[in-house]
């Protein structure tokens, strides 16, 4: 296999790590650019993914398995409202609880449902999504470089994938030019601003996490219906974090998070192919400290080594009405 | 709201988070009811696992060990004002810090070797959570993401080491050498042993009793000395701080560094105390669950032993539990503990209003009948 061959695979692994964490990024910039922390990405992505899996399996359907994830995450979201948003309870808190509440639930019904041991049952091709072939990808399979990366690139992902790369920019086009986006983006920075224009700050704050739930629905039912064919204990293994820590690496704005993801997807994508591999002049690198760049680069980020990361004004504090 | 009374102490720290904790067990026992089983004997088999006999006791005070420690942790960086999520890889550092001490100095003797061994767990676990700290006070970095980011860098690095550096030639799995037998933290069964007292063997060490001895130390650190209050003052009101000549970024790193180290004294009890080497993930979520024993203990030491108690109990009788009730796994105390965070800690603002207004209601009428 030559070189360039070696590269198109790596690339088309990126596209698949990442796919969950753009759109759990993406959740997470709706919920935090509201006011609202969102720590619990991992542990709604988590329920997501095994309602996903759960329903596609009894009903051998996934897009009914998708729904059945959005409608945990939407749940999981407004919980997390509830205890935030209406009880001005601490976000980071209750962020933390949702991930290790999710964590055992999903287990425990699992076990409950099932008696595999936490995971759910294979599911079959048709309950699964399925890769799409792009027109005409086949027909040019052989044209030299362009041709690859048409048939072998971008084609032959499932629909999930391509639906995340589309969020983007339409996260973007919802939050810069809309009504609902400027109301949005001002009740994470002045919600007593907000307030005084005579737009309700508790509403609004809690369909922004409503749109948070519904994105990392898609990318929990992408890990177990797409990416996967089962749920598996713990199988989101610290990527609501690792989509946490993009959102903030893109500045809780849309595209730079896109880059942000493809970047740690890169990373996640090369790590596993880095094993044992030796570099002329570096020597053997270590897989660990591929894994942990996201993190290493994130933290420097936020030093302020690279540029600016300035979180939403009033991310964090709940809204107290003046009286 | 003027028209409100001021909540007395005890419903404020006392029926309140019982309030909390009262919710937190019964949608617990939803979750029981809904997976099929029955929630009294669930309740039954967990004290029984707990406290129905006496090696469940030294197991159940084993538990409590790490999370007297993840939870005075987290308080004393919350007394600052700082969210310390970094306790897992605090604590996970730590242990190298303990390992390589009992590794590599095992020519000294068991007494000396306690204090290295705390020192070493100490400097490790403060180093780790220094930077995180550093950032926040000079650099304004939110120290939520970057400890949860230094978690992750934890556990990257120590699988290096334990793959690469600490595991002994020719072995396979990725755990250290054993600690010599004379530098590990003697059982309390065997101290009672040599005092002629009968108890049956569990992993209850020295620890606990250090444990004991930090909720002292950090009671009087946090309420007695100038550090204390000043880290209070910070933790209240940064602002009026600087104004009263504290420097805030100082104390920030201060409370920072302490609750790493006390993170890490939780290795004393895994590492030194009941394993012997150094495991990879020998952390187990305790950093995380002494979020909720801090909160549930309103941040004070007493409250924290109480909530450890309650942490350790949940943990030794989920043992047993999973024994008893096939069905039911370890996963079933995951989802209390995720319970009681969220009740305790996320919604502890739930009764309040309502609380205050019948307590008010009650009040008032109480002195017009005195008026009358």
């Amino acid at each position: 296999m030559d070189n360039f061959e070696l590269v198109i695979l790596l690339l088309d692994a990126t596209l698949r790590t990442s796919t969950p964490l753009i759109l759990a990024a993406l959740a997470g910039m709706f919920s935090e650019r509201s006011g609202t922390i969102n720590l619990a990405l991992e542990g709604m992505m988590l329920g997501g993914a095994f309602s996903a899996a759960a329903v596609a399996y009894y009903v051998g359907n996934p897009w009914i398995g998708l729904l059945a994830a959005i409608g945990t995450t939407i749940c999981l979201s407004l919980l997390h409202g509830f205890a935030c948003i209406t009880h001005k309870g601490n976000q980071v808190v209750s962020g933390m609880a949702i991930n290790i509440l999710m964590s055992g639930l999903t287990a425990l019904v699992g076990i409950a449902l099932f008696a595999q041991g936490g995971k759910t049952p294979s599911l079959d091709h048709g309950s699964r999504f399925q890769p799409i072939t792009l027109p005409g990808a086949d027909a040019v399979a052989d044209v030299p470089v362009l041709g690859s990366i048409y048939s072998e690139l971008l084609s032959g992902h499932n629909i999930l994938v391509y639906v995340a790369f589309l969020a983007v920019p339409a996260a973007w086009w919802v939050m810069y030019r809309t009504r609902f986006g400027l109301r949005l983006r001002a009740v994470g920075e002045n919600p007593g601003a907000v307030d005084t224009a005579g737009i309700g700050v508790v509403a609004m704050r809690y369909r922004a996490v409503m749109c948070s739930g519904v994105l990392v629905g898609m990318s929990g039912a992408y890990l177990s219906t797409a990416q996967g064919a089962s749920f598996l204990q713990d199988m989101t293994a610290g990527k609501g974090y690792i989509a946490l820590a993009a959102m903030v690496f893109g500045k809780w704005r849309p595209f730079p998070a896109l880059f942000a993801c493809l970047l740690f997807g890169f990373l996640d994508a090369a790590a596993t192919r880095m094993q044992g591999v030796i570099l002329p002049g570096i020597g053997e690198v270590p897989v660990q400290l591929v894994q942990a760049l996201p993190y290493v680069l994130t933290v420097v980020l936020l030093a302020g080594f690279i540029g600016r990361a300035t979180p939403p004004k009033s991310l964090g504090r709940p809204y107290v009405k003046e009286r | 709201m003027s028209d409100t009374v001021q909540l007395p102490r005890w419903i404020d720290v006392g029926a309140l988070p019982l309030l909390n904790l009262l919710l937190a067990l019964i949608v617990s026992g939803l979750v029981v009811l809904a997976i099929g089983e029955s929630p009294t004997q669930v309740v039954e088999i967990l004290l029984y696992g707990a406290f129905g006999y006496e090696e469940a006791w030294g197991y159940t005070l084993y538990y409590t060990t790490n999370f007297i420690f993840t939870g005075l942790a987290f308080a004393v960086a919350f007394h600052c004002g700082l969210f310390n999520i970094g306790a897992e890889g605090q604590a996970y550092v730590g242990g190298l810090g303990v390992v390589l001490a009992a590794l590599y100095l095992d020519f000294l003797p068991f007494p000396i070797m306690l204090i290295v061994a705390i020192l070493a767990a100490a400097v490790f676990g403060a180093a780790w959570a220094y930077i995180p700290a550093y950032l926040q006070a000079r650099r304004g970095s939110h120290v939520v993401i970057t400890t949860i980011m230094f978690n992750f860098i934890a556990s990257s690095l120590m699988v290096y080491l334990l793959v690469n550096v600490l595991r002994p030639q020719g072995s396979m799995t990725p755990e250290s050498e054993q600690i010599a037998e004379h530098l590990r933290l003697p059982f309390i069964h065997d101290i009672a042993a040599g005092l002629g007292l009968e108890m049956a063997s569990s992993p209850l060490n020295l620890s606990f009793v250090y444990a004991l001895v930090c909720s002292v130390l950090v009671w009087l650190f946090i309420w007695h000395t100038r550090w204390g209050y000043a880290i209070r003052t910070v933790g209240a009101n940064a602002v009026a701080a600087t104004y009263a000549g504290i420097e805030p970024g100082r104390y920030i790193i201060m409370a920072m560094m302490i609750s790493g180290a006390l993170s890490a004294f939780m290795a004393l009890n895994e590492v030194m105390g009941v394993q012997h080497r150094l495991l990879i993930d020998f952390t187990a979520g305790y950093g995380f669950v002494g979020i909720a024993v801090a909160l549930m203990g309103r941040n004070h030491p007493f409250g924290i032993f109480l909530a450890a108690l309650l942490f350790g109990m949940l943990y030794q009788g989920g043992a047993e539990l999973s024994f008893e009730i096939p069905t039911i796994s370890n996963d079933m105390v995951v989802v209390i503990q995720g319970l009681v965070i969220l009740f305790t800690g996320a919604m502890e603002h739930m009764f309040r209003p309502r609380v205050t207004r019948i307590y008010t209601a009650w009040h008032l009428r109480r002195r017009a009948q005195e008026a009358a």
